[in-house]
This record gives structure tokens, C-alpha cells and sequence, in this order.
């Protein structure tokens, strides 16, 4: 097996499911433990593979977290275009993702807070006043379907008869 | 009173597999390895597109071949992947599962008492539609040392003055078997050497692993006497929707059509729409879903061979076939037992025919995790049996 293709295939199964060891995906894959281990070991290496998550559906614990969206519209930096501005937003802890995007603004900024005021305490004070940031504009979160591929809510179950020919 | 009961259909006996359902049905916590059908749901877009028809109105009956446009997809999917050319307007049957198709076609090509070959283990339907189109069945007991493939010494023995046609069920449930170019072609052979005729059941074509599958039609020679029975059920996950077709010369498909025009009319309008939206569009999801069955597949296999239950490397379907004969069981008492003790269930070898004896289907159209749960289950009863 190709190791390249080997890798693709790795990353189709536990962009879904992380919980497979290496045995258990070299079984999979009909590969060996080491391939595997080792292919495992390269992408984490060079952040093909950068982190392993846990979707967790927080609205079951009660817990009253909000998600933002946030527009931002940017002047671009000579020399270093968005990545700079990018960078400085993203380094706050409250920032759960940053997008640089085509059309009516450039970035689109994901901010997680404990409530509407952390939030947008948080674009106030921090976000707004940076120098490059021209405006802003924030829209919260107020249920989430689906995540990662996976919808929050459904619960899947089997409709099938048990046994069939 | 007179029996009201034609006495050919009063001595069919019911599938083997019925009984097995009933046992089941009672145990709510049960875990079923003994599913015939994808776990998967339709892809959403084919069933949007059923509900687009729905939307419209599109209620009414087609004609009785099935709509135009699904024949022509039907007719470009074909030759696309099997390199099989049929027209669309005189060579395609649409059908209500591949299931009407086998038992229509039977009723077109048999006389009353020719004979038919069905190899075994296979699908509980053949048998029984034979014998309603007034055919004998000829059962050739397949061997677990030729992986349950049907070879050409095989079916000359079986042919006689008779013989018909001669069913050919690959990629198989229950085994998992498939039969590749250079098994197909010693078939062929013997085929227009002894002018029979080939129904061949591709209703898991899309469902092999590391070859692609390989149709009969396509051999020289075997186009004019082979009937190709293929459907939406397994490729798209499409069971419900009750969508087949067959696909063969026009001097054989005309008098199917003729007898699915009395029985049946045609087949459900909202689904041949959504068919041609699986034809055109679904080949990645096809391909996805193949993907996901090959990492079970290699699963299966490697967990029985550890646990001492033998299993050849079955490369279609979703099924494995591990043998159980060490164990001093019967393939009936294994599965009675594991039900009873471990509450897992799985089909009796012999459900699909006498030779399936010693052995087990497992069907592999479930998710890995529910999987790692009822292998552990059986590995625990293996252990506990094995003296």
C-alpha cells in the first residue's frame, strides 16, 4: 500500500472517529501496527494531524456558554497582508477559530464566552480598538445543529428489522 | 369445504430465516449481526429528490418499462461500469427490487419441468421462484475449499437434457463469494457449450473489495443468453424504495415486460425519480460506503481467524462466513445458543441452503463500534464452548 494513500485513508476513518488505537486501524486498513504508528507519528509531526477533540454538546450540562460570529473588516498590513492581524486576534484564549474570507469583510472571527456580556466585552475591549480593525459586527449563536458533520440533537436508531434475508 | 390452496405453493416451505426472526423478535436487547440490508440511510440528496417528486405531484403510474430517463441512465450506468451496452427502450426492465425481476424472468423462460442450477449457499428466493414457474431446482452444494465459488466441473455435472438455466448469485449472500474474469469464463464456456441460459443476480456488484466486479454478460458469446438482474437496494441503500431492474435481449425482456405490465404495472414512480438522481450523482457516496464496509470486512475476518473461527477472505457484499464446526455445534445450535447466552444475533448457515451447514452469516452492515461489542460477546462464548 502506497504510504501516501495509506495516510488518506488513516485520516477518512479518525476525522470521524478518534478513539481507534493503531492496532485497530492497521486491522482496518490491512496494513501493520508500525505503518500505521508511524504514519500517525509523521502527520501529527508536520500538523496534518494538529490535535484530537472531544465534541461535546455543552447545552446538556445546563452550562449557559455563548458562540459568536464576529464580521471584521480590516485594513490589510503592507508587506504582511491579513496574517499579522490574524494572528494577534487568534492568540486570545476566547478565540475558537479565525477565517480569512472573500466577499463583504475579511475575517470571521469565532468567540466562545461564558455569557452576552463576556462576549461582547470581549469585541469592545479587545477586538474593536486594534488599530487595523475598521468595524465590527457580531452575531451570536443561538442553537447549534450540527457540528463537525455530526448533528447534536438526533438520536439515530435502527429501523431495520433484526434479521433479513 | 375444498382446500382453496394451489398444493405447489401449499408444499413451498417458508424460509429457514423466519424462524429465526420470530426468536429474535422476542429479545429486545438482542444485538443483530443478521441484517440483509446497509446500515447506512439513502443518501440525502436521492431521497430530496424523492421528496422534489413527491413536491410535484409525480403520483402517476410510468410506463410499465419504467420512465424513459431512468432507462437511460440505467442503460449509461451499465456500460459506464460493467461494460455492458443494453437500449434503453428495448433491452431495460425497471422492476419492483431485483426480487421481481428474478421471479418474472423465471416465468418467461421456463417450460414445466426444466430444470434450473442454483448454486448454494445462496438467496432463500431462487428456490422457491423456480418451483412457482412450474421449474425444477438443482441445487450444486458449493465448497468452503473453493472459497464458494461455482467452478466449471461443478456445473457440468449438473446439467442434464433439461437444464435451463443456471443461476448465478455473485457477489453472494450469504458467503460473501465472488467470482472473478477467469472463474466466469470457464463458466461462459460451459454455458454456450451446453446452450444454457444465465440469470445472473448482481444485486452487490458495487459491493466488492480489492477487484472490481466482473458481469457474465460482458464474455463473449454470453450476452444473448444472460439475463443481468441488478437494483438500487444495495449500492445506494435504497431497500425500501423497492427499485430493480433487469436488463437482457430484447426477445427476453419484452415477454418480462409483458408479465410485469398484468402483475405489477410498473414500478413506484417517486422512486424510479430518485433513482435517476443515485445513477447520476451518488458514485462518491457509493464509494464512501465501500470504503466503510472494507474497514468492517477486514475487521471481521481478523477477529474470527483470532478467535479460532475460520473465515475465508470473502470479497463482496457485506457478509463473512465463518465455520463453526470446531466448535462441535450446529450452524442452528451456535446461533440458538449465542442468542440465548450472549443475546447476538446471527443466521444459520443453513437458512440459505443444506451445505451452508457449519457455518455462520455475518453481516457486516454495521457501525465498527457495534461490531467491536458483539465480537466480544462471541469470542466469550467461543472460549467458554471450546473444550
Amino acid at each position: 500500500m502506497e504510504s501516501t494513500t495509506l495516510k488518506e485513508k488513516i485520516l477518512r476513518i479518525i476525522d470521524s472517529n478518534a478513539k481507534l488505537t493503531a492496532s485497530e486501524l492497521a486491522i482496518m486498513l490491512g496494513s501493520t501496527e508500525e505503518e500505521v504508528s508511524q504514519a500517525i507519528a509523521e502527520m501529527e509531526a508536520d500538523h496534518t494531524i494538529c490535535g484530537y477533540l472531544t465534541l461535546i454538546n455543552w447545552d446538556k450540562l445546563g452550562e449557559e456558554d455563548v458562540t459568536a460570529l464576529i464580521e471584521v473588516k480590516v485594513t490589510p498590513q503592507r508587506g504582511q497582508g491579513f496574517d499579522t492581524i490574524a494572528e494577534r486576534i487568534y492568540k486570545f484564549d476566547e478565540v475558537e477559530a479565525v477565517y480569512l474570507m472573500s466577499g463583504g469583510f475579511d475575517l470571521t472571527v469565532v468567540i466562545k464566552g461564558k455569557s452576552m456580556r463576556d462576549v461582547a466585552g470581549f469585541v469592545s475591549a479587545k477586538l474593536a480598538p486594534m488599530e487595523a480593525i475598521l468595524s465590527t459586527a457580531t452575531h451570536f449563536v443561538l442553537k447549534k445543529y450540527k457540528e463537525h458533520g455530526i448533528p447534536m440533537e438526533s438520536e439515530e436508531t435502527d429501523e431495520r428489522m433484526l434479521i433479513s434475508p | 369445504m375444498r382446500n382453496p390452496i394451489n398444493s405447489v405453493i401449499g408444499d413451498i416451505k417458508p424460509s429457514g430465516i423466519r424462524k429465526f426472526f420470530d426468536i429474535v423478535r422476542e429479545m429486545k436487547d438482542a444485538i443483530s449481526l443478521g441484517v440483509g440490508e446497509p446500515d447506512f440511510d439513502t443518501p440525502w440528496h436521492i431521497r430530496e429528490e424523492g421528496i422534489y417528486a413527491l413536491e410535484k405531484g409525480r403520483g402517476h403510474y410510468t410506463s410499465n418499462a419504467g420512465l424513459e430517463e431512468l432507462r437511460k441512465e440505467i442503460s449509461n450506468y451499465v456500460y459506464r461500469k460493467y461494460k455492458l451496452s443494453y437500449e434503453w427502450n428495448k433491452e431495460i426492465l425497471v422492476t419492483i427490487g431485483g426480487s421481481e425481476a428474478i421471479d418474472v424472468a423465471m416465468r418467461v423462460m421456463l417450460d414445466p419441468g426444466d430444470e434450473v442450477i442454483i448454486p448454494q449457499p445462496s438467496y432463500v428466493s431462487y428456490e422457491p421462484c423456480a418451483i412457482m414457474a412450474g421449474g425444477v431446482p438443482v441445487v450444486i452444494e458449493l465448497k468452503a475449499e473453493n472459497e464458494f465459488r461455482l467452478t466449471a466441473d461443478e456445473l457440468r455435472e449438473a446439467i442434464t437434457d433439461k437444464t435451463k438455466i443456471l443461476v448465478l448469485p455473485f457477489p453472494n449472500n450469504p458467503t460473501g463469494s465472488i467470482m472473478e474474469r477467469k472463474d466466469l469464463e470457464a463458466i461462459a464456456k460451459v454455458a454456450v457449450e451446453k446452450d444454457i441460459f444465465i440469470l445472473s443476480d448482481e444485486i452487490y456488484s458495487e459491493l466488492t473489495y480489492g477487484c472490481k466486479h466482473v458481469s457474465i454478460a460482458e464474455l463473449p458469446g454470453m450476452r444473448e443468453r444472460t439475463v443481468v438482474i441488478n437494483g438500487f437496494s444495495k449500492a445506494f441503500a435504497m431497500t425500501g424504495w423497492r427499485l430493480g431492474y433487469a436488463c437482457g435481449p430484447q426477445n427476453i425482456i419484452s415477454q418480462m415486460t409483458k408479465m410485469h405490465q398484468f402483475a405489477i404495472m410498473c414500478a413506484p414512480t417517486v422512486s424510479q425519480y430518485a433513482a435517476i438522481e443515485a445513477l447520476k450523482n451518488a458514485d462518491a457516496d457509493v464509494e464512501k460506503m465501500r470504503e466503510a464496509y472494507d474497514t468492517r470486512r477486514r475487521y471481521l475476518l481478523h477477529e474470527f481467524n483470532r478467535i479460532g473461527l475460520p473465515c475465508f477472505e470473502a470479497k463482496g457484499a457485506f457478509y463473512v462466513f465463518p465455520c463453526v464446526k470446531s466448535l462441535g455445534m450446529t450452524s442452528d445450535e451456535f446461533a440458538t445458543t449465542l442468542l440465548n447466552e450472549e443475546k447476538v444475533a446471527v443466521v444459520p448457515g443453513t437458512a440459505f441452503g443444506n451445505c451452508g451447514e457449519g457455518f455462520l452469516r455475518i453481516s457486516y452492515a454495521y457501525s465498527i463500534e457495534k461490531l467491536k461489542i458483539a465480537m466480544a460477546r462471541i469470542e466469550k462464548f467461543v472460549d467458554r464452548h471450546r473444550k
